[in-house]
C-alpha cells in the first residue's frame, strides 16, 4: 500500500523514512479522500465553501475541547468533564448576561474563572486525595450538569449580547468565521508549549513516567494540577465560543461534543507527531470527524448514525493510537 | 469438593527404600555465552528439609527458575519425581499432578483479599465451578488454619496481617495445594521455599520452622532456599551448595560447621588474601550522615570522602539498597541528619529529589524502566531531562542543540546505536544504562549514588561504567554504590560497608575490599552484629570504627 513496500532492501532507511512520513500525514490524506468521496456523492451541495465555512465554525468548540483534553492526557490524567465544563461556562454567560444584565466581558471572565475553579476542584480530588481521574471527572460531569439545570431552569437562554456573537461568527477571515481562529490560536499556543518549552517535556515525562519525572526533580504534582486547571480553562473557553456560535446558552447539547473531542484527541495522537498527543493532530482529527458527520447528515442518514459514528470513531482511534505505539505501555492507566 | 479428614500417616512412605522425592541429574543452563549451571545434580529425600545455598551468581536462582518452569534447561539433564521421570521444561499442569508447590519471596498473596479467599483461591477459581459454597469454603479454611495451629482469623484482609502470619499463610497454602493430591497417591510432595525469612523477626522464623517440621511429618519434603547459613543449619537435614554454576558440595547439616559452609560457598578457606591493588587512601570528608533511619534502615552513620567510592552491601533483607534512595530524598527518611563538606547539619527527611539536584547529587536507580528513564520517549530527551531548562533560549527549546549534545555524549559513553531520536526502549539494557550514566555524568555531580548499576548489563558496558566511575572519582566525585555483587564492589570500591538487619555491621577497607572477603562478611554479618539473639534492641557496632 505504501511506497515503502516496493523499496529494495538497499535503501531500507529511506523506506523507513517514507513509512514514517506516510504515518504522519495519513490522516490528512484520509480526510482529503473523505472530502472527495462526499463531493462525488453530493456534487451539488457538499463541495461548497459555505458548507465548509459552517463546518469550521461549528466544530471550533469541539476543537477547543479536544485541545483541552490532550493537556491532562499528556500528563497521564483523564478529564471526562470537559463537555460539562464547556456547558457550564456557556450557561454562566447566558444566565449572567441575559438574566442579570452583567456586561458581556465580565460574564466571560466569570465563565473562564469557573473553568479554572473546576480544574482546581478536580486537582483536589485527583492529586490530593488520590482518587482516579476517571472517577472524579465522571462524577463532576454529572455534578456540573445538575448545577447547569439549576441555574438555567433547564431552559435555553437566548439573547446573549450581540458583541459576543459578532466576535465569534460575525465576520470571516479568508472566508472562515472567526470562531475557527480561536481554536487555531489555542493550538498554536499549545504547540509552542508542548514542543518548544521545557514545560512541555516535563508534562510528557510526568505522563509517561511519574517516578522518572520525580527523581529528575520535576514537581510532578504541580505539573498535574497545572494540566487539570489548563484543561478547565480551555474547556470554558470552548464554552464561550459555543455561546457565540449558538447565540444562546443551551444546557444540554454541549455534552454531545465530548465523544468526538475524545475521539479526536486519540485519533490526533496517531498523526503529525505519531505516538504523542499533539495539538495539530487533534485539530485535524476534529475536522476529519466533523466532515464525516456533516457529509453523512447531508446524505440524509438518520440521527442515530451520528452516535454510532462517534462511538465507533473513539474506539477505533484509541485502537489505532495503541497500534501506532507498538508494544509500548499505554500512558494512561 | 474437598473433604477434610484426619491426615493419613504417610511416614511409611518415607522409609529408606522409597525413591528420592526429587532427583535432578546433570542439569545445565547456558545463556548465550555464559554457562549459568553446569551439570548440577540434586537429591531431596522424602520427608527431609533440604537446603540450597549459594552466593550471587552461583546459579541458585537459575536452578529455582528451572524448577518453577520459567527456564528450559539445556538438553541432557534429567529430572525424576518420586522415581518417575519428568520431561523438562516443566509445564504449569505438572506441578499439581506431581505434588510440587512454591512459595516465592513475594509470597503471591493478594493483599486486598481476605485470608479465606487467598487460602481457597485455587479451589474457588478452579474452572468448572459455577457456585461458591462460602459456608463450606469457610469451614475448610478454618479447619486448615486450625490444623497448622495458625492464629489467624479467616475474614482478615492479608494487608492486616503481620509479616510472619503472611509468610505462614503462604506456606500453608502451598502445602494445602498439594496435600490432597499426595494423600490420594500416597506419594510425598515437595514445597519449595525461596528465601522466605529475610524480612521476618527471630520469633517469626521460629514459627516458620515449626510449620516446616509439621509439613515434613506428613512425609513431604521441603527445599529451603536461603542466604542465611544459620537458618540452613537450624532447619535443614541436608544441604546442597552451589558455586559458579556447579555443585560445590552436599552435606549433612548436622555434621557441618558455619565455617565449613562459608568455605563451600566461597570456594576456599579464608585465610589471608593478597590484594595489592587496594591500599588505604585518605580522603577529604565530603558527606557525613548520622542516625539515618527509614524503610528498613534502623540506624546508620556513614561518611563519604571526596573522590571516594563507597560500596554498600549485605544479604537480602539487610536494607543496604535503600540508603541511596533515602539520601537522595526518593524515599522519605524517618530520622537522620546529613552534613555536606563539614557544613551545617540538616535533617535527611527534608531531602527531595529537587533539593538533591540543587546540591548536585545524582541517583541512578536500580529499577531502570520505571525509575531511570521512560522507554517511549527518545534518547536525547531522556538523557538531558534534568538539564532541560538550560536548552531554553530566546523563548524556544533548542531541540537541535539538544540532539547534538546527546549525540556527543552518546559517543563519549559508547551508546550503540548512537541515535538521539530513537526511543530509549529500543536500546539494549546496557546501552540504556549508558544513556542514564551519561545523563548524570554530564552534570559532573558531587555525589553519585547507584543501586545495582550493572544489573542486566553486558560485560562490555559494565567495564565502561566502571571506567566512567573511576575517572569521575579521580576528579573528586564521591560515589555510593549499593550492590549485591561482591566482585563488582571489590573492583571499584575504596571501602565497603556491610549491612545486616538495617544496620552497618562491618566496614571493609584496604586489602579487605576483596570479593571473597566481602561475600564472607555478608554471610557472617548476622553473627557479627549479634543481632540474632537480641534482634536489634541496641545498635551494635562491631565493625571497624570510622576514624
Amino acid at each position: 500500500m505504501t511506497k515503502a513496500g516496493q523499496a529494495s532492501a538497499a535503501d531500507r532507511t529511506s523506506s523507513v523514512r517514507m513509512t514514517r512520513l506516510f504515518e504522519r500525514y495519513a490522516l490528512l490524506l484520509v480526510w482529503l479522500l473523505l472530502i472527495i468521496g462526499f463531493s462525488i456523492a453530493l456534487p451539488n451541495s457538499f463541495p461548497r465553501w459555505g458548507n465548509f465555512s459552517i463546518l469550521f465554525a461549528s466544530y471550533a468548540p469541539a476543537a477547543l475541547l479536544a485541545l483541552a483534553i490532550i493537556v491532562p492526557l499528556t500528563a497521564g490524567d483523564y478529564d471526562l468533564a470537559v463537555g460539562a465544563t464547556m456547558t457550564l461556562s456557556s450557561c454562566i454567560i447566558g444566565v449572567l448576561n441575559v438574566w442579570y444584565d452583567v456586561p458581556i466581558v465580565a460574564s466571560i471572565l466569570l465563565a473562564l474563572a469557573a473553568g479554572v475553579a473546576v480544574g482546581l476542584f478536580h486537582a483536589l480530588f485527583i492529586i490530593y486525595f488520590r482518587i482516579p481521574s476517571l472517577v472524579v471527572t465522571l462524577g463532576s460531569t454529572s455534578l456540573m450538569t445538575g448545577i447547569v439545570q439549576l441555574i438555567t431552569n433547564s431552559s435555553t437562554i437566548g439573547g446573549i449580547d450581540n458583541a459576543l456573537i459578532m466576535a465569534v461568527v460575525g465576520g470571516r477571515l479568508f472566508g472562515v468565521p472567526y470562531a475557527f481562529y480561536y481554536a487555531l490560536g489555542a493550538a498554536i499556543v499549545m504547540w509552542y508549549v508542548f514542543d518548544f518549552t521545557p514545560l512541555g517535556r516535563r508534562l510528557l515525562f510526568v505522563g509517561r513516567g511519574r517516578e522518572v519525572a520525580r527523581l529528575n526533580g520535576i514537581a510532578v504534582e504541580r505539573v498535574r494540577i497545572g494540566a487539570l486547571v489548563t484543561s478547565g480553562l480551555v474547556a470554558s473557553t470552548a464554552g464561550v465560543v459555543y455561546a457565540g456560535v449558538l447565540g444562546s446558552a443551551d444546557p444540554y447539547s454541549g455534552l454531545n461534543y465530548l465523544l468526538p473531542a475524545f475521539a479526536a484527541a486519540f485519533l490526533g495522537s496517531t498523526t503529525i507527531m505519531p505516538g504523542r498527543f499533539n495539538p495539530w493532530g487533534a485539530i485535524v482529527a476534529v475536522y476529519f470527524l466533523g466532515t464525516g458527520i456533516t457529509g453523512l447528515t447531508m446524505i440524509g442518514i438518520p440521527l442515530w448514525v451520528t452516535n454510532v459514528f462517534n462511538g465507533g470513531a473513539l474506539i477505533l482511534a484509541v485502537t489505532i493510537s495503541q497500534l501506532t505505539r507498538g508494544r509500548e505501555a499505554p500512558d494512561i492507566g | 469438593m474437598t473433604t477434610v479428614e484426619d491426615l493419613p500417616r504417610n511416614t511409611e512412605a518415607a522409609s529408606q527404600a522409597a525413591p528420592p522425592t526429587l532427583r535432578l541429574e546433570d542439569i545445565s543452563k547456558t545463556f548465550r555465552a555464559t554457562r549459568a549451571l553446569n551439570d548440577v545434580s540434586l537429591t531431596v529425600k522424602p520427608g527431609e528439609v533440604h537446603g540450597l545455598l549459594g552466593a550471587n551468581g552461583s546459579g541458585k536462582s537459575t536452578l529455582v527458575k528451572i524448577l518453577a518452569g520459567f527456564h528450559a534447561p539445556d538438553p541432557g539433564g534429567l529430572m525424576r519425581f518420586n522415581g518417575e521421570e519428568v520431561s523438562l521444561p516443566l509445564m504449569p499442569s505438572d506441578f499439581r499432578r506431581l505434588g510440587m508447590s512454591f512459595v516465592h519471596q513475594n509470597l503471591g498473596l493478594i493483599s486486598s483479599l481476605t485470608v479465606l479467599e487467598n487460602l481457597r483461591l485455587a479451589q474457588i477459581a478452579l474452572p468448572g465451578g459455577h457456585f461458591i459454597n462460602w459456608r463450606r469454603e469457610k469451614a475448610a479454611a478454618e479447619q486448615t488454619l486450625e490444623r497448622y495451629g495458625l492464629d489467624i482469623t479467616h475474614w482478615r484482609r492479608i494487608d492486616e496481617l503481620s509479616a510472619v502470619n503472611r509468610a505462614l499463610l503462604a506456606i500453608v497454602r502451598a502445602f494445602e495445594e498439594i496435600r490432597v493430591e499426595c494423600e490420594s497417591t500416597g506419594k510425598p510432595g515437595l514445597v519449595l521455599l525461596d528465601e522466605p525469612t529475610p524480612f521476618l523477626p527471630k520469633e517469626g522464623v521460629e514459627k516458620l520452622f515449626k510449620l516446616i517440621r509439621q509439613i515434613t511429618e506428613h512425609g513431604s519434603s521441603v527445599l529451603f532456599i536461603s542466604h542465611d547459613i544459620d537458618e540452613v543449619m537450624e532447619i535443614t537435614d541436608t544441604a546442597t551448595i552451589l558455586r559458579d554454576g556447579r555443585v560445590s558440595g552436599e552435606i549433612e547439616t548436622r555434621e557441618a560447621t558455619h565455617a565449613k559452609m562459608i568455605e563451600m560457598i566461597i570456594g576456599r578457606s579464608l585465610s589471608k588474601t593478597e590484594n595489592a591493588e587496594h591500599e588505604e587512601r585518605h580522603f577529604e570528608p565530603f558527606l557525613s550522615v548520622k542516625d539515618l533511619e527509614g524503610d528498613g534502615i534502623r540506624s546508620c552513620d556513614l561518611k563519604v570522602g571526596c573522590g571516594e567510592i563507597v560500596g554498600l552491601t549485605g544479604l537480602i533483607g539487610s536494607g543496604y539498597e535503600t540508603v541511596p534512595y533515602l539520601l537522595y530524598g526518593a524515599i522519605g527518611a524517618k530520622a537522620g541528619r546529613l552534613a555536606i563538606e563539614g557544613g551545617r547539619e540538616t535533617p535527611v527527611a527534608e531531602m527531595t529529589p529537587k533539593k538533591s539536584l540543587r546540591e548536585n547529587f545524582a541517583l541512578l536507580p536500580g529499577d531502570r524502566p520505571t525509575q531511570g528513564g521512560v522507554g517511549s520517549i527518545p534518547v536525547y530527551e531522556n538523557m538531558l531531562l534534568p538539564d532541560i531548562g538550560a536548552y531554553f533560549k530566546g523563548g524556544f527549546l533548542r531541540n537541535g542543540t539538544m540532539r547534538r549534545e546527546a549525540r556527543k555524549l552518546g559517543e563519549e559513553y559508547e551508546v550503540r546505536p548512537n541515535d538521539p531520536d530513537i526511543n530509549l526502549a529500543a536500546l539494549s539494557g546496557g546501552n540504556a544504562q549508558k544513556v542514564l550514566i551519561a545523563r548524570w555524568m554530564k552534570r559532573k555531580p558531587r555525589l553519585l549514588m547507584l543501586d545495582e548499576p550493572t544489573q542486566g548489563v553486558d560485560v562490555g558496558t559494565r567495564a565502561s561504567i566502571f571506567e566512567a566511575l573511576r575517572t569521575a572519582a579521580a576528579d573528586g566525585m564521591s560515589v555510593i554504590c549499593a550492590s549485591s555483587d561482591s566482585e563488582q564492589l571489590a573492583e571499584i570500591c575504596d571501602r565497603v560497608l556491610v549491612f545486616a538487619r538495617g544496620r552497618i555491621v562491618q566496614e571493609l577497607t584496604g586489602a579487605a575490599v576483596e570479593k571473597d572477603l566481602i561475600t564472607q562478611a555478608c554471610y557472617a554479618s548476622l553473627d557479627l552484629a549479634g543481632l540474632r539473639a537480641t534482634d536489634g534492641q541496641k545498635p551494635l557496632r562491631t565493625g571497624n570504627e570510622h576514624d
